[in-house]
C-alpha cells in the first residue's frame, strides 16, 4: 500500500487518511506463517543439536550401523520428495482454478505422505522389536525423538491436508482457501527440507560413524 | 470400587493428594475458597457472567486483552509475593537450633513456586499486557494482526497460571528450584506430581507466549500507519519488536527442553539421566539458551517504557533515538551469546568461560549507552516529577547498581566464589525489580489514564513508590553482604548466629514492599472512587508525544476514526505543534474482527489435558486432546470472522467526544 504522505497542494500537512481502504484479508498471514515456521525450525534445530551431542552415546547398545537399512530409508525419502513435487502440481492447478485436478494432486500428496508415515512406523516397530527402544540409550532417545517429531509434523500435515480438501470441496478455491493451501504448501516443503537434514545427518552420517 | 477402576478414573489422584497435613496450606485454601466463593457469588448475584463472557472473555480487542493480562499479572503478584514473605520469615527465624515454621518439603515448593510465578505469571503478563495495549495504538493500527490468536494466547497463559495455582491445593508443586534441573527433576528423584505441574503449566503458557510473539511481530511489521517508517517508530514499539523477536527465537527452545524432560519422566528415555549416555548438563545448557534471552524479553519493554516516560516528562525529544534503537538491537543479538555465564562452574574450561565472560561484559556497553541517553534527555529538560518519572529515576539509580554487580559476576574467577550465593540472588532481584517491576509500574501509572479515562491517585501512588523503593534496598542489600560472606541460596536453616541480623533486615524490607503492594491496591481503589476528580477528557493528560495520546481515553473499539499519517518520530507532538485539527465529519464504516469463544474453550481443554497428564488420568488427557483438535478444526470452517462498525455508530462516538472536548475548554 503506497500512500502519499507529502503535503497536499495547499501546503497543509496530511495527518490522517480521509479515504481509507482496510488491509485485505490475510494481509499478515504469509509473514506470520513464515515466522511460525522459523520457530518450528528452531524446535528441529534443538533436536538436531541434542542428537549431535548425544548421538554417539550408545551405552553399549546398538549403533546406527546395526540398525539403519539405508535402502528402506531411500525409499522413504523418495516418498516424501515425491509428495513435495505433487504438492507443487496441486498449487499449479490451483493457480489455473481447476478444482478437480487440485483435489487429485492433493490426494496423491496425501497418499505419498501416508506411505512415508507407514514406512517410518514399520522401521520403528522393527527397531523396537530388536530391542533398540528409545529407553535403550541416549543415542536412541535422541534418534526416536528427532525422527518421531518430524513424523508427527507430517501426520499433522496430513490432518490439515484432509481438512483443506474438505474445505475446498465445500467452498471452492476462494481466496481464503488459496491462502490456506499456500500455508500448507510452505509447511509441507519445510518438512521436506528438514527431512533432508535428517536423512543426511542422522542416517548417512550415522552409518559412516 | 476396585483399586484398578479407581486408578483408571483418577490416575494417581486420591484423597491423600490433598495437603491436609500442611496447616498453612489448609488455612490458605480456606481463605482462597471463601474469597473465591464470594467473588463467584457476587458475579452471579449481579448477573455479570453474560457481560464478562461477551465483553471480556471472548473479546478480540487488543486493549481489553491487554487489561486482562495486567489483571492476571497483578493477581499472580500477590501469590508470588506471599511466597517471598514466607521465605523471608523462614530465613529470619531459623537460627540457633530453630527449624523455623516451614518444613523442608513445603519450603522447597515455596522457593520454586516463587521463581516460576514471578517470571512466567507476573513479569510476562505485565510486559505482554502493556505491549498488547500500547503497541497497536502507538503505530496507529486498529488491532493486532491476528486478533483471535491474541485471545487464545491470553487464555493459554491463564491456563498455565491455573495449573500452578491448582498445585497449591491438589498435590504439590516442584521442589527443584525454578528451572527444574535434572537429575533432581527426573522421575527417580522427583517421582511425585510437582515437576509434572511445572512442566505442563509452562508448556501450556509457553504456547500462548510464542503465538503472541508472532502476533506482535506481524502487527509491528505489517500494520504501521502511513509515514511510520521503521526509524520513526516510538522506542517502546522498537523494544517490543525486539522482545517479540526474542520470544519467537527462544520459547521454542524451552518447549523442546521441557518436552525432552517429560519424555524422560513419562517414557523413560535417557536425555538427562545419569546413565545410559544421558547428560544432565545438556538440560542446563538448553534451558539457559532460552533463559538468558528471557531476561531481556522482560527488560527490553521496560527500557521502552522508560524512554517514553523520560522524554514525555522532560518535555523533550528523546536524546539519541538512533543509538537507542541500535542499542536495543545489539542487546537482542548479544543476549543469545551469553547463556553459559549461568554455569561457569560447569567446568567448560578457561577459553569457553572467557568467551562467555567477555560477551556478557560487552552487553553492558549498549545498556550503558541507553542510560546516558536517558540522562541527556533529562539534561536541561523541564522535568515533571509525576509518578511515572519517579519510577524511572528509581530505576536508573537501582539498575546501575544491579548492572555493576552483574558485570562483577561476569568475571569467571569471581563467579566461582559467588555462584549460587545470595549475592547472585541480590543481583538478579536488583535488575528484575529495579528494571522490569519498576518499569511495569511506570507503565501502569503512565498509561492507566489512557486505558480508563482517569489518572491514578498520586498520594497512594507515592506511598507505594517510597515503600517499594526503600523496601527493595532493605530487602536486597543485606543479601549482597550475606552472599559475599558465602551464604548460598535456597537454605532453610542456619547455624551461624552472626548472620541473623542481615536476614532480619531483609525481612523488614520485605514487609516494606508488602506495604508498597497494599498501597498500590489502595491506589487503584481510591482512584476508582475519585475517578470524577481524576478524570481526563482530553485523551492526553501528560502532554505526551506519541500516537496513542491522539485518540480518546479510553480509546474507542476502532482506536482511530481515521488512520493517522505520521511525519515525525514524536508523531502526536508534531501534530499538536503544527495545528492538527481533529476531523469532525466524513466518517466511514470501519472493518473490525468479531469476538469468539473458541480461544477460551481451546485453552480450557489444553489445561484439562495438562491436568490429565499430570495425574496420569489418561482418558481425560486423550479426550481433551481430541476435543481440542475437533474445536480447532471446527473453528477453521467459520469463514466470517469480521464485521463493519456502521458509520452512524462512529459518528455517535466521535460526536460524544467532541462534546466532551468542548466542555473541557
Amino acid at each position: 500500500m503506497t500512500v502519499s504522505v507529502n503535503p497536499t497542494q495547499t501546503g497543509e500537512p496530511v495527518f490522517y487518511l480521509a479515504d481509507e481502504h482496510p488491509h485485505p484479508e490475510g494481509w499478515s498471514t504469509s509473514l506470520g506463517f513464515w515466522i511460525y515456521l522459523m520457530s518450528d525450525c528452531l524446535i528441529f534445530a534443538i533436536l538436531f543439536a541434542t542428537f549431535g551431542v548425544l548421538g554417539g552415546n550408545y551405552a553399549a547398545g546398538p549403533a546406527p550401523k546395526d540398525l539403519f537399512d539405508l535402502n528402506l530409508v531411500a525409499v522413504n525419502t523418495s516418498m516424501l520428495l515425491l509428495s513435495s513435487i505433487t504438492y507443487g502440481f496441486a498449487m499449479l492447478t490451483m493457480q489455473q482454478n481447476k478444482i478437480g485436478q487440485t483435489q487429485m494432486w492433493l490426494a496423491i500428496t496425501g497418499l505419498f505422505g501416508a506411505a512415508f508415515i507407514g514406512i517410518e512406523l514399520t522401521e520403528f516397530a522393527h527397531m523396537i522389536h530388536e530391542g533398540a527402544t528409545p529407553q535403550r540409550s541416549a543415542f536412541l532417545s535422541a534418534f526416536f525423538t528427532l525422527v518421531g517429531t518430524h513424523g508427527l509434523h507430517v501426520s499433522c500435515g496430513l490432518i490439515w491436508l484432509v481438512t483443506l480438501m474438505m474445505q475446498v470441496q465445500k467452498f471452492g478455491l476462494i481466496e481464503a482457501n488459496r491462502r490456506r493451501l499456500m500455508c500448507l504448501s510452505m509447511f509441507w516443503h519445510f518438512l521436506d527440507v528438514v527431512w533432508i537434514g535428517v536423512f543426511t545427518f542422522v542416517y548417512l552420517l550415522g552409518v559412516l560413524r | 470400587m476396585s483399586p484398578d477402576l479407581l486408578k483408571l478414573i483418577f490416575g494417581r489422584l486420591g484423597l491423600e493428594s490433598l495437603p491436609l497435613h500442611e496447616p498453612i496450606v489448609v488455612g490458605t485454601f480456606v481463605v482462597v475458597a471463601l474469597g473465591g466463593a464470594a467473588l463467584l457469588g457476587g458475579l452471579t448475584y449481579f448477573r455479570l457472567w453474560g457481560y464478562l463472557w461477551r465483553e471480556w472473555f471472548t473479546t478480540v480487542d487488543h486493549k481489553r486483552i491487554g487489561i486482562m493480562y495486567m489483571i492476571l499479572g497483578i493477581v499472580m503478584l500477590l501469590r508470588g509475593f506471599a511466597d517471598a514473605l514466607m521465605m523471608r520469615g523462614q530465613q529470619m527465624l531459623a537460627f540457633g537450633g530453630s527449624e523455623g515454621y516451614l518444613n523442608a518439603h513445603h519450603y522447597d515448593q515455596v522457593f520454586t513456586a516463587h521463581g516460576v510465578i514471578m517470571i512466567f505469571f507476573v513479569a510476562m503478563p505485565l510486559v505482554t499486557g502493556l505491549m498488547n495495549y500500547v503497541v497497536p495504538l502507538q503505530i496507529g493500527a486498529r488491532d493486532v494482526s491476528f486478533p483471535f490468536l491474541n485471545n487464545f494466547s491470553f487464555w493459554m497463559t491463564v491456563g498455565g497460571a491455573v495449573l500452578v495455582m491448582a498445585s497449591l491445593f491438589i498435590g504439590e508443586f516442584a521442589r527443584t528450584g525454578w528451572l527444574a534441573y535434572p537429575p533432581l527433576s527426573n522421575i527417580g528423584y522427583s517421582p511425585d506430581v510437582g515437576v509434572d505441574y511445572y512442566i505442563w503449566a509452562l508448556q501450556v503458557a509457553g504456547v500462548g507466549t510464542t503465538l503472541s510473539g508472532i502476533n506482535l511481530i506481524c502487527t509491528i511489521v505489517k500494520l504501521r500507519c502511513p509515514g511510520m517508517t521503521m526509524m520513526k517508530m516510538p522506542v517502546f514499539t522498537w523494544t517490543s519488536l525486539c522482545t517479540n523477536v526474542l520470544i519467537v527465537a527462544s520459547f521454542p527452545v524451552l518447549t523442546v527442553v521441557l518436552a525432552l524432560l517429560s519424555l524422560d519422566r513419562y517414557v523413560g528415555t535417557n536425555f538427562f539421566t545419569n546413565d545410559f549416555g544421558g547428560s544432565p548438563m545438556m538440560y542446563v545448557n538448553l534451558i539457559w539458551i532460552w533463559g538468558h534471552p528471557e531476561v531481556y524479553i522482560l527488560v527490553l519493554p521496560a527500557f521502552g517504557i522508560f524512554s517514553e516516560v523520560t522524554s514525555t516528562f522532560s518535555g523533550k525529544r528523546l536524546f539519541g533515538y538512533t543509538s537507542m534503537v541500535y542499542a536495543t538491537v545489539v542487546i537482542t543479538i548479544l543476549s543469545y551469546l551469553v547463556w553459559l555465564h549461568h554455569f561457569f562452574t560447569m567446568g567448560s574450561g578457561a577459553s569457553v568461560n572467557s568467551f562467555f565472560g567477555i560477551t556478557t561484559m560487552i552487553i553492558s556497553i549498549p545498556t550503558g549507552a541507553k542510560m546516558f541517553n536517558w540522562l541527556f534527555t533529562m539534561y536541561r529538560g523541564r522535568i515533571r516529577y509525576e509518578l511515572p518519572m519517579m519510577w524511572t529515576i528509581a530505576f536508573m539509580l537501582t539498575f546501575v547498581i544491579g548492572g555493576m554487580t552483574g558485570v562483577l559476576l561476569a568475571v569467571p574467577p569471581a563467579d566461582f566464589v559467588l555462584h549460587n550465593s545470595l549475592f547472585l540472588i541480590a543481583h538478579f532481584h536488583n535488575v528484575i525489580i529495579g528494571g522490569v517491576v519498576f518499569g511495569a509500574f511506570a507503565g501502569i501509572n503512565y498509561w492507566f489514564p489512557k486505558a480508563f479515562g482517569f489518572k491514578l491517585d498520586p498520594f497512594w501512588g507515592k506511598m507505594s513508590f517510597w515503600f517499594w523503593v526503600t523496601g527493595f534496598y532493605l530487602a536486597f542489600m543485606p543479601l549482597y553482604v550475606l552472599g559475599l560472606m558465602g551464604v548460598t541460596r535456597r537454605l532453610r536453616v542456619f547455624d551461624d548466629p552472626s548472620l541473623q541480623i542481615w536476614f532480619v533486615i531483609a525481612a523488614i524490607g520485605a514487609l516494606f514492599i508488602f506495604i508498597g503492594i497494599l498501597s498500590m491496591l489502595m491506589q487503584f481503589a481510591v482512584s476508582l472512587l475519585k475517578r470524577e476528580q481524576l478524570k481526563d477528557v482530553t485523551g492526553d493528560p501528560w502532554d505526551a508525544r506519541t500516537l496513542e495520546w491522539a485518540t480518546s481515553s479510553p480509546p474507542p473499539d476502532y482506536n482511530f476514526a481515521f488512520t493517522p499519517v505520521v511525519h515525525d518520530n514524536d508523531a502526536w507532538w508534531d501534530m499538536k505543534r503544527r495545528g492538527y485539527q481533529r476531523p469532525l465529519t466524513g466518517f466511514k464504516p470501519i472493518h473490525m474482527p468479531s469476538s469468539t469463544g473458541t480461544g477460551i474453550i481451546l485453552a480450557g481443554l489444553a489445561t484439562a489435558m495438562g491436568f490429565g497428564l499430570i495425574w496420569y488420568i489418561w482418558w481425560l488427557a486423550a479426550a481433551s486432546f481430541i476435543a481440542m483438535l475437533a474445536v480447532g478444526i471446527g473453528h477453521t470452517f467459520n469463514y466470517h470472522r469480521d464485521f463493519d462498525i456502521p458509520a452512524e455508530d462512529i459518528i455517535r462516538t466521535e460526536d460524544a467526544r467532541t462534546k466532551l472536548l468542548a466542555g473541557a475548554k
